[in-house]
């Protein structure tokens, strides 16, 4: 399967990256890892007339704490997710998540930035970053705006990002020393989720719990967390899962199927805190 | 557009569109055929190689992002000593059937032991979660693996 032609231009800095998209308007797409992009486009569900490459701004991979805040580059790829000691101290969850993507090679070239944007409702870092409240800092021609994660996924694969914005920083809430846990249920090893499950747990019993493959977007589990910070038992609080949800109803899954994996899937997540 | 892709230590300087993928300007502009093309939809392995030292899908990978960077490809493997210990373990343990999945495997195995080089049963089969076989030969190949890092590594 061969992508449609395209321009292809290499950004050599954000500001680069910016002019251009404010050039092509919505015939432009950002090549970060290109492991959503690509396949899209050899599939030519995705057919951009200018693909601009950001794949060598260094400046926009790194992992650093700022305060009480753990702050990602949108270049990071999912293996150094999975390996950064600060990560790992302060927001294990993401690692985690990124473990469980894919497999080694796609994870060596898949960037945090490029799956976010992307916004496919089963993308695992999608529930890590929602459930450590997550912010996700956009710049555009007239400045930068910060997007709340919960906020940011606004339809299947779409996002709050404008045409001319790019993802430029992805602030997460640190939770050193709490529990968390990430579950997914996969028909296959490499396989999207059907289902997948992230929880943070918070002081005073306000645990986030986050959903995939429950909705057109990812989103927070809202009945669950309430009857947590209620003083519900995990049992039973997870037996709403599902509740406020409209699962896709599909050959991959039934969308009574999917609120069953939730329920199942929400319960072990709580149990492993 | 122009790139220079060094492969196997040889710079090729080649004019590519820029939807070219990585896999065919390695099997259709280099003639490395031994990067196969199995799914072409980044789910095999097949097609892995080493982009800087790290494995790739290279159904995945534009020949323009890999321009200035250096790709090793199992036909860079084998030195004037022979056999790299990947390739030898493979031989050893009958590591293939029809030999299909066996250049993406062997690069797959090459890029874990380099990092790990002493893996566990459970981490070559972590390792090469990306790599399909679709004559099953699972448990061969992770012998293989496990002889070559008794025998020299990820070299």
């Amino acid at each position: 399967m061969i992508p449609a032609g395209f321009s292809y231009v290499r950004a050599g800095s954000v500001e680069q990256a910016l002019a251009e998209l404010a050039r092509h308007g919505v015939d432009v797409r950002l090549l970060a890892g290109g492991h959503s992009l690509l396949p899209a486009m050899k599939l030519r569900r995705v057919e951009p007339g200018v693909l601009v490459d950001i794949g060598r701004l260094r400046e926009l991979a790194y992992v650093r704490l700022d305060g009480d805040r753990v702050v990602v580059g949108p270049l990071t790829t999912h293996r150094t997710l999975e390996r950064d000691p600060l990560v790992a101290e302060h927001v294990p969850l993401l690692a985690a998540a990124a473990r469980r993507i894919g497999d080694p090679q796609v994870r060596n070239r898949g960037t945090i930035g490029g799956s976010l944007a992307h916004a496919d409702p089963a993308a695992d870092l999608a529930a890590a970053v929602l459930a450590l409240d997550g912010v996700l800092v956009a710049r555009g021609p007239s400045g930068v705006r910060d997007i709340p994660a919960a906020e940011f996924f606004t339809g299947v694969r779409t996002s709050a990002l404008a045409a001319d914005e790019l993802l430029v920083e992805i602030r997460l809430r640190a939770a050193t020393g709490l529990g968390y846990a990430f579950e997914k249920f996969s028909r296959r090893a490499l396989d999207w989720a059907v289902v997948g499950v992230a929880a943070q747990a918070r002081p005073e019993g306000r645990t986030a719990v986050a959903l995939i493959g429950m909705g057109p977007t990812p989103l927070r589990a809202g009945a669950v967390e309430e009857a947590l910070a209620a003083g519900v038992p995990a049992a039973e609080a997870s037996a709403l899962a599902a509740r406020g949800c409209a699962p896709a109803d599909n050959a991959v899954a039934s969308a009574a199927y999917r609120a069953h994996l939730a329920e199942v899937l929400v319960g072990r997540a709580l149990a492993a805190l | 557009m122009r790139v220079e892709i060094i492969v196997n230590g040889r710079s090729h300087d080649r004019e590519i569109e820029p939807r070219l993928l990585l896999v065919h300007f390695l099997r259709d502009l280099l003639s490395l055929t031994g990067t196969h093309v199995g799914c072409d939809t980044t789910s095999c392995g097949a097609c892995t190689v080493l982009l800087d030292g790290v494995a790739v899908k290279s159904c995945t990978v534009l020949a323009a992002q890999a321009d200035g960077c250096e790709v090793t490809t199992v036909e860079g493997l084998a030195g004037p000593g022979g056999l790299s210990p990947v390739q030898e373990g493979f031989r050893q343990c009958h590591g293939l059937q029809c030999g299909y999945c066996t250049p993406g495997m062997v690069m797959a195995a090459t890029a874990l032991l380099a990092e790990r080089p002493d893996p566990s049963e459970q981490e070559i089969r972590d390792g090469l979660k990306g790599n399909m076989c679709r004559c099953t030969g699972y448990q061969m190949i992770v012998e293989s693996v496990q002889w070559a890092a008794a025998n020299g590594g990820a070299r």
